[in-house]
């Protein structure tokens, strides 16, 4: 026989992994965000010269630096935290709701309107009930309307829901020439400035309300997807829809029913932000966290707990990127690009969870042959 | 192992596994031999389809040589095996629907395509071997056993001297698998080799030369197929003393259960599934229903079940004394709200009988979620004690009852899902396809299930497609024969080829 070509095994490939326990799971993420962090100094130093633990402990400044700003930074944690949790039902159920933003935008403008027609003219309970209920009922509305479509129709939920973001922010435009304050200036500014009306009560410090229902909203999900039988029901529509059907769960509407939920959350984190946080309503109030909600629940593989993890993160980034960027005078894309570096390796650790390569045996084999 | 023969194709310590702890094959040492068929026997997750799929070129070994003609070779891909001459027939056809018979042929060819030519070698091929297609007819007007033969076709377009079939014969009626023989026969007079992986005994010995056995990954041995029996066959693939056949019980007081009447269902397009569908299955009885795959044995079933929409007919149950309940225009919940214990255990285990990533307990509570004295929570527990029992009873192989049930072998699913539908002492049970896939000892364990299920008086109706099973198992047998009723007979006086006969005439006497 000849020995003119030498078998040889590809230098790796890529193997399916057993299951892995959830503590090596958790070993192989927390690695890769050290890794991601590392990175991340390198790319600061070769792009900025400075010292990248500097840069880290600014980040870390901005976000936690004083007591006001460990405050806001819990806020908008727990506004960023409700709409993830929103978001996360209507997952489980693989209705991608990606319409957060305009279920939101809803909540605060039913608010605001709220307070621009009922101030000074109802007592302010009256109100707040009132604001409480409109913006839950339009988040919510906000939310049926794809799920209808879906339930009925079978048409593409992630087109519905992007769509119905737009009629949102243009609703929410007209209202504001509508009631803007003072004429011409194209907003609306604080309302009831003098009266607080429908302003929503303090509790504690003026920071603590929106925190306070993101914990009871985080374990309300969490309870509800793990314990209640609407939980289950979303579990078993999301993973099969010919299994619900062949055990009598009716799909139509459990869809309808999550998405009535979803958007019904979303109006409270639109109450929150109008009510609550900014007194007034704007067409960019929710700043884009409808979307980045999306992503807070994903990373967090549609669990609430840990979702204030992946929340708690965007938003670190987030506040500290204002902060290195005046104190080293960097672009506040800079911090974007760093939360970029550390969402690819914590994503990308996944495929490490499910497989590993196997590289070729140093020779032995040849030598056996 | 003999050398009078030329050796094909020679596995040398070949071992591969999964995720370090699965071990798929284990030092397999085994040898085809030009010019034969050799039969691949062994239980379900003995590795016969991973050893064939690393001569494929779709797994790679973690150790140990694989020899084509002698020759040392390395398979990184199936282009590489295709080089060599291997071709493989998967269980699960890989063609594009829109396409002709001859476009899917040469599709992935390297070189200019000329359809003509490829069009006259198709037919010589077809020729050669006995062969019957229409090069120009599209993969979705085909069926089943045509689209089986384009894949065939494909590997010997491509030159192959190898050929793998994986379960052939588990999608197509007695007369198809006839012709399917005869054709494999003629390839191996044309000195190909052929390697066939079955469960059917009586197919290994009707065409195979040599059988070769894997238990639990390992080659245990091999035999010349005229010289030795069924009984030894499978007593070596078990590794213990098996019973081969089947207990059929007379019927003890059987009263009609399900009375269907002048069924109609139509699918989407209006096309008739199930047209004037008459006829009664008792309590206390095993009714078989035989056809071709796709002739409204999963409509018939799903209409039962008040899954499937009913354009006309009626379908009653009746039990006891009590009146009888119309079960047309009901969906599952409202029928099991009625007091009707129906228990279906569909075709489609993991896509509709189960959810593949939910744990067995969880998979337990899909029949009852509802139940518990919450209105909003569901209780766990009966679910985990029902799960716990399963594995028990039923011998469930699975590291945990938390473990996803996606990650169980098949013969293992089917065990959690039958367990299941039983578990709530149905008074109609349903099966479709119930042991497909499965290996001799779990097929044998369902089969006593649904004979305890008839003892108990239960109405039971089992979807087959081995008429062996269903002539053993059934005390009646309908046919359906294109969504029509082509005959009810006796399961103790009608023999395999009445039936091959009823499953291919269309409508009955009074239609022709």
């Amino acid at each position: 026989m000849s020995k003119t070509t030498t078998p040889r095994e590809p230098l790796f490939h890529i193997v399916k992994r057993d299951e892995l326990t959830a503590k090596q799971a958790t070993m192989i993420r927390v690695a890769a965000i050290i890794i991601g962090l590392i990175v991340c100094a390198i790319i600061t130093t070769i792009l900025t010269g400075d010292n990248p633990i500097k840069v880290y402990q600014t980040i870390f400044k901005g976000a936690f630096g004083t007591t006001r700003k460990t405050w806001i930074t819990l806020q908008n944690m727990s506004i960023l935290l409700i709409i993830s949790l929103a978001l996360t039902p209507a997952f489980k159920m693989q209705f991608w709701n990606i319409g957060g933003e305009g279920q939101v935008l809803m909540g605060g403008l039913a608010a605001a309107s709220c307070m621009i027609l009922m101030g000074d003219k109802l007592p302010n309970a009256v109100i707040i009930i009132a604001m409480i209920v409109s913006s839950i009922v339009a988040g919510a509305v906000w939310g049926l309307i794809p799920a209808i479509f879906k339930a009925k129709w079978n048409t593409n939920e992630t087109l519905a829901t992007l769509m119905m973001n737009y009629i949102a922010t243009q609703l929410v435009a007209y209202f504001t020439i509508l009631w803007e304050v003072p004429k011409g200036s194209g907003k609306i500014g604080i309302i009831n400035q003098d009266s607080h009306a429908g302003w929503l009560p303090e509790v504690g410090n003026k920071y603590l309300l929106p925190i306070i229902i993101a914990v009871l909203i985080t374990v309300f999900i969490y309870i509800y997807q793990k314990y209640t039988k609407h939980g289950y029901e979303i579990s078993v529509v999301g993973e099969s829809e010919n299994t619900a059907r062949y055990i009598g769960i009716k799909v139509e509407k459990v869809i309808i029913r999550t998405m009535l939920l979803s958007g019904a959350i979303c109006g409270v984190a639109g109450l929150l932000l109008s009510g609550g946080i900014n007194h007034t309503i704007t067409t960019t109030i929710v700043d884009g966290q409808g979307f980045t909600a999306v992503m807070v629940s994903w990373l967090a593989k549609f669990n609430p707990i840990t979702m204030v993890a992946t929340s708690a993160l965007i938003i670190l980034m987030d506040r500290g990127a204002g902060e290195i960027s005046t104190t080293f005078g960097l672009n506040e894309s800079f911090a974007d690009i760093l939360t970029g570096v550390l969402l690819f390796f914590i994503i990308g650790c996944e495929f490490f969870i499910r497989y590993k390569l196997s590289f070729r045996k140093s020779n032995g084999k040849e030598v056996k042959a | 192992m003999s050398d009078t023969a030329e050796t094909a194709v020679s596995f040398r310590g070949v071992t591969k596994t999964f995720g370090g702890k699965v071990i798929a094959n284990k030092d397999v040492n085994l040898d085809v031999h030009k010019g034969e068929i050799l039969s691949l026997l062994g239980e379900n997750g003995s590795g016969k389809t991973t050893l064939m799929n690393m001569l494929a070129g779709i797994y790679f070994p973690d150790e140990g040589q694989i020899y084509i003609q002698g020759k040392e070779v390395v398979i990184k891909s199936p282009k590489d095996a295709f080089d060599l001459g291997i071709g493989m027939v998967h269980q699960h056809f890989k063609l594009i629907d829109v396409f002709t018979a001859t476009e899917n042929i040469v599709l992935g060819l390297e070189g200019k395509l000329n359809i003509k030519d490829a069009k006259q070698r198709i037919l010589e091929i077809c020729d050669k071997y006995g062969f019957e297609i229409d090069p120009d007819k599209k993969i979705y007007d085909m069926s089943v056993s045509e689209k089986q033969t384009i894949e065939i076709i494909k590997v010997l377009y491509r030159g192959a001297q190898i050929l793998i079939l994986d379960e052939p014969t588990a999608v197509l009626t007695p007369q198809e698998t006839e012709k399917l023989f005869m054709v494999m026969r003629n390839m191996k007079a044309d000195g190909k080799s052929i390697i066939i992986i079955t469960h059917k005994l009586h197919e290994v010995k009707a065409i195979s030369d040599r059988v070769a056995i894997l238990r639990k990954g390992e080659f245990i041995g091999d035999m010349i197929t005229a010289d030795s029996t069924e009984q030894q066959m499978t007593d070596m693939m078990v590794g213990r003393a098996v019973k081969l056949n089947i207990e059929r019980k007379e019927p003890k007081n059987a009263k009609p259960r399900i009375t269907v009447d002048n069924l109609n269902v139509r699918d989407m397009e209006g096309i008739y599934k199930l047209k004037n569908v008459s006829f009664t299955a008792n309590s206390g009885e095993v009714l078989g229903i035989a056809g071709i795959s796709g002739c409204g044995q999963k409509e018939l079933l799903e209409a039962i079940a008040g899954l499937q929409k009913i354009e006309s007919g009626s379908i009653l149950y009746s039990q006891d004394d009590k009146p009888d309940k119309q079960l047309v225009g009901m969906d599952p919940r409202a029928i099991k709200e009625l007091g009707v214990a129906l228990s279906f255990v569909p075709e489609d285990r993991l896509g509709m009988g189960l959810v593949a990533n939910m744990d067995l307990s969880d998979n337990m509570m899909l029949r009852s979620f509802r139940d518990g004295k919450s209105r909003f929570f569901t209780d766990r527990k009966s679910p985990r004690g029902l799960a716990k029992n399963i594995v028990e009873e039923l011998e469930v192989v699975t590291p945990s009852i938390e473990t996803p049930v996606r990650r169980l072998s098949g013969g293992n699913v089917q065990k959690v899902l039958v367990g299941r539908e039983i578990a709530s002492s149905p008074s109609v049970l349903m099966t479709a396809y119930a042991v497909r896939g499965l290996d001799i000892n779990s097929s044998y364990t369902i089969y006593d299930l649904i004979n305890k299920q008839k003892e108990n008086g239960t109405a039971v109706i089992f979807v087959g497609e081995d008429l062996d099973v269903l002539l053993e198992l059934s005390d009646r047998i309908l046919v359906l024969c294109g969504g029509e009723v082509s005959g009810i007979v006796d399961g103790k006086t009608t023999d395999k080829n009445e039936l091959g006969l009823l499953m291919t005439k269309k409508g009955g006497d009074n239609n022709e």
